[in-house]
């Protein structure tokens, strides 16, 4: 019998040499002639200790890592005895840092081969929509309202109060869009989901189709990540295959056909209605609110747009998992959230678990803080529009409300680990640079104010009337905040108002950021 | 792995075109196809886009020149992106670009004089937990440090 051995598959393994680990096992079994089977998997998630190479054995799966192509021989005799090996890490499972998650979403990813959907049914897939084929619409709804699933790109609308509008709005035509333009810094979720378990995210967008009677859905995927394009154009030619996906899926009434779309280099398209414009092939402008993309949405038809890991969340939850899943979490915050811990952190990647953590232990305790050593000064919480957190306010739990009433957001969960090097007036000068660069120029605070926040912020650098023009920036600030009409403009100033609130000392000429803080 | 394009051919392009117009909102798609072939999306290309989904001239340029990742020119023979996003920048990543502009000789999103790398910038390429991130060709870099970086940077200038 050949022993199984799994490689992940997935972008930032590869970045850090997945593919040549694969290629020196391989080599190495033939010419030894050991009878092995590489199967490419996603990524568990413990980035630090990516490539991170795991073997089948009576026991469970044993990890190994970080290995390189150097350890192939090695390795390979050490998975071939179950022997001792300095990269050895213990049964998977076993790993603290994995097995002190809730994985409900992200469950299969960096087990299962992401290409193979026999593999995914046989880990409890597609028992959702098996399920919600034998519901009504209205008995779907009242499961996805009970399990308080709010959307996971960041505004955390309820999703199926946005449902609900689609499926009772009719219409000849409806459309289910999949935002897959994760372009803040610091979040890797949807992307690592794409590639380690893309079949979940076909699944809860069929379901959202049969629910609100639509049949056509689009994944609109950002071009930075040519990975994630790659493998969910594999899993949804499979689908269609397998009847999953086209007329009549599972033998039922019910039709639903799925395609995916590249962005083109846009960080606006992440906002819904920019991203409608953008699949419709126009310039991703912002649209007005209302209507609503429920009522009017792509192409002028009833449309849920939803975040990745919304879509994904949703087969656990129908699959009978509704009570279960909203269960976890405080608040009006249900249900578990896959958080990214990433920039200057030590144990950087995917943390799933239940809203409620604070973000000390997740900077501090599960991160184990920099990789540089040096102290945690700030982290910024749900990329580039969300705002700098100082370590007095690491009691903040994870939750909506929790974020907001610190004038924070949790958007899309991305976690930015900064040491004490950093200087903070830089970063928010770098918000309103970001901001001036991606602004899509529809609305006037944030296509001039962006611009004159770089400016302003320049002088007060440069100690020009340092009071004055921080006077300045705190009244363009307001006008974006309160005038634009989507969130690019009107979340920039939580980046640069929570610097300069909390890291006052470096919006200074002789920024004193290099003398901690703490 | 430099890509190989062709040079533009008016009857190449109306082909891609037309493989393509039959879509909803096709201008995009269309657009990558085409820039995929030939490198860029050469200015010609426009008014045919136009006529064949049968919009004006002024849309297309407009979406033409909206989005970032649509080149007016073929890029040097290799194409080096930096991140530039916060994650990266946390982790050493300004410091690797101004080391990458010093050793090339060019501001970033410009091309070297000899034509054979353009150094561009990218606002995350979702590596955020082995920043700081880089791509050459399409090729994905994770803990990028100057040691790796310096390496690219030779390879891009072979």
């Amino acid at each position: 019998m050949s022993t199984r051995i799994y490689i992940p598959r997935d972008a930032g393994a590869i970045a850090v040499g997945a593919d040549e680990v694969a290629a020196a096992l391989e080599a190495v079994a033939t010419k030894r002639g050991a009878a092995i089977e590489i199967v490419r998997t996603g990524s568990r998630g413990l980035y630090w200790l990516e490539p991170m190479v795991e073997v089948a054995t009576a026991k469970g799966r044993v990890a190994f890592g970080p290995v390189t192509a150097a350890d192939a021989t090695s390795l390979l005799d050490a998975m071939l005895a179950d022997a001792a090996h300095p990269l050895r890490l213990g049964v998977t499972e076993e790993i603290p840092w994995l097995k002190r998650q809730t994985r409900l979403t992200f469950a299969r990813c960096g087990v299962i081969d992401p290409r193979s959907v026999e593999d995914y049914r046989a880990h409890d897939g597609y028992k959702g929509l098996e399920r919600a084929l034998t519901l009504t619409s209205d008995e779907i709804l009242a499961d996805v309202m009970t399990s308080g699933l709010r959307g996971r790109g960041g505004a955390g609308f309820p999703t199926g109060i946005k449902w609900k509008t689609v499926a009772q709005t009719s219409a000849d035509r409806k459309y289910i869009v999949c935002n897959a333009d994760e372009g803040d810094s610091g979040t890797f979720a949807d992307r690592m989901i794409m590639e380690g378990d893309p079949f979940v995210v076909i699944e809860g967008m069929t379901i959202a189709g049969v629910t609100v009677g639509a049949t056509k859905g689009y994944i609109y995927i950002r071009s930075e990540y040519p990975h994630a394009v790659e493998a969910m154009n594999a899993a949804i030619a499979v689908a269609k295959r397998a009847g999953y996906l086209g007329p009549r899926i599972c033998g039922s009434n019910h039709s639903f056909d799925l395609e995916v779309r590249v962005g083109a280099g846009a960080y606006v398209c992440g906002e819904e209605t920019s991203l409608l414009e953008s699949l419709e092939g126009r310039r991703g402008i912002v649209r007005a609110k209302p209507p609503l993309p429920a009522h009017k949405g792509l192409f002028g038809k009833p449309t849920v747009i939803n975040n990745v890991l919304s879509f994904a969340a949703i087969p656990f939850i129908l699959a009978g998992g509704a009570k279960a899943y909203a269960d976890f979490g405080m608040g009006r915050s249900r249900g578990t959230m896959p958080i990214q811990l990433a920039g200057n952190i030590k144990y950087g990647g995917l943390f799933e678990i239940a809203f409620g953590i604070t973000l000390g232990e997740l900077v501090d305790d599960i991160g184990g803080g920099t990789f540089t050593g040096r102290p945690v000064r700030a982290v910024q919480v749900g990329g580039p529009l969300g705002a700098y957190f100082p370590r007095a306010l690491f009691d903040t739990p994870f939750d909506y409300e929790a974020f907001a009433a610190r004038d924070g957001l949790i958007g899309h969960g991305g976690i930015v680990v900064f040491d004490d090097t950093v200087d903070m007036a830089k970063q928010a000068r770098f918000a309103m640079e970001f901001c001036a660069i991606e602004s899509c120029g529809k609305c006037t605070p944030c296509r001039i104010g962006s611009t004159r926040g770089v400016e302003t912020i320049d002088k007060i650098r440069s100690g020009e009337r340092v009071e004055q023009n921080l006077a300045v920036v705190e009244d363009l600030c307001n006008t974006m905040k309160f005038g634009s009409l989507c969130a690019l403009g009107g979340f920039t100033p939580y980046p640069v108002m929570s610097a300069l609130r909390h890291f006052k000392e470096d919006f200074s000429p002789a920024p004193e950021s290099l003398q901690a803080a703490e | 792995m430099t890509a190989v394009y062709e040079p533009w051919d008016a009857a190449r392009g109306a082909e891609i075109i037309a493989e393509h117009s039959h879509l909803e909102g096709a201008t995009l798609v269309i657009l990558h196809a085409l820039q995929e072939a030939f490198g860029y999306v050469p200015e010609p290309a426009i008014p045919m886009i136009a006529a064949a989904l049968n919009l004006s001239r002024a849309e297309i340029h407009g979406v033409f020149t909206f989005y970032h990742d649509f080149r007016h020119e073929p890029a040097g023979r290799h194409v080096l992106k930096l991140c530039r996003a916060e994650a990266c920048q946390a982790a050493g990543g300004d410091a690797l670009a101004a080391r990458a502009e010093a050793k090339l000789g060019v501001a970033i999103g410009n091309t070297t004089a000899d034509e054979r790398v353009t150094l561009e910038p990218i606002y995350c390429l979702g590596l955020c937990a082995t920043a700081p991130s880089a791509m050459l060709d399409g090729r994905l870099v994770g803990r990028l440090d100057e040691t790796r970086l310096d390496a690219l940077i030779a390879e891009a200038r072979r």
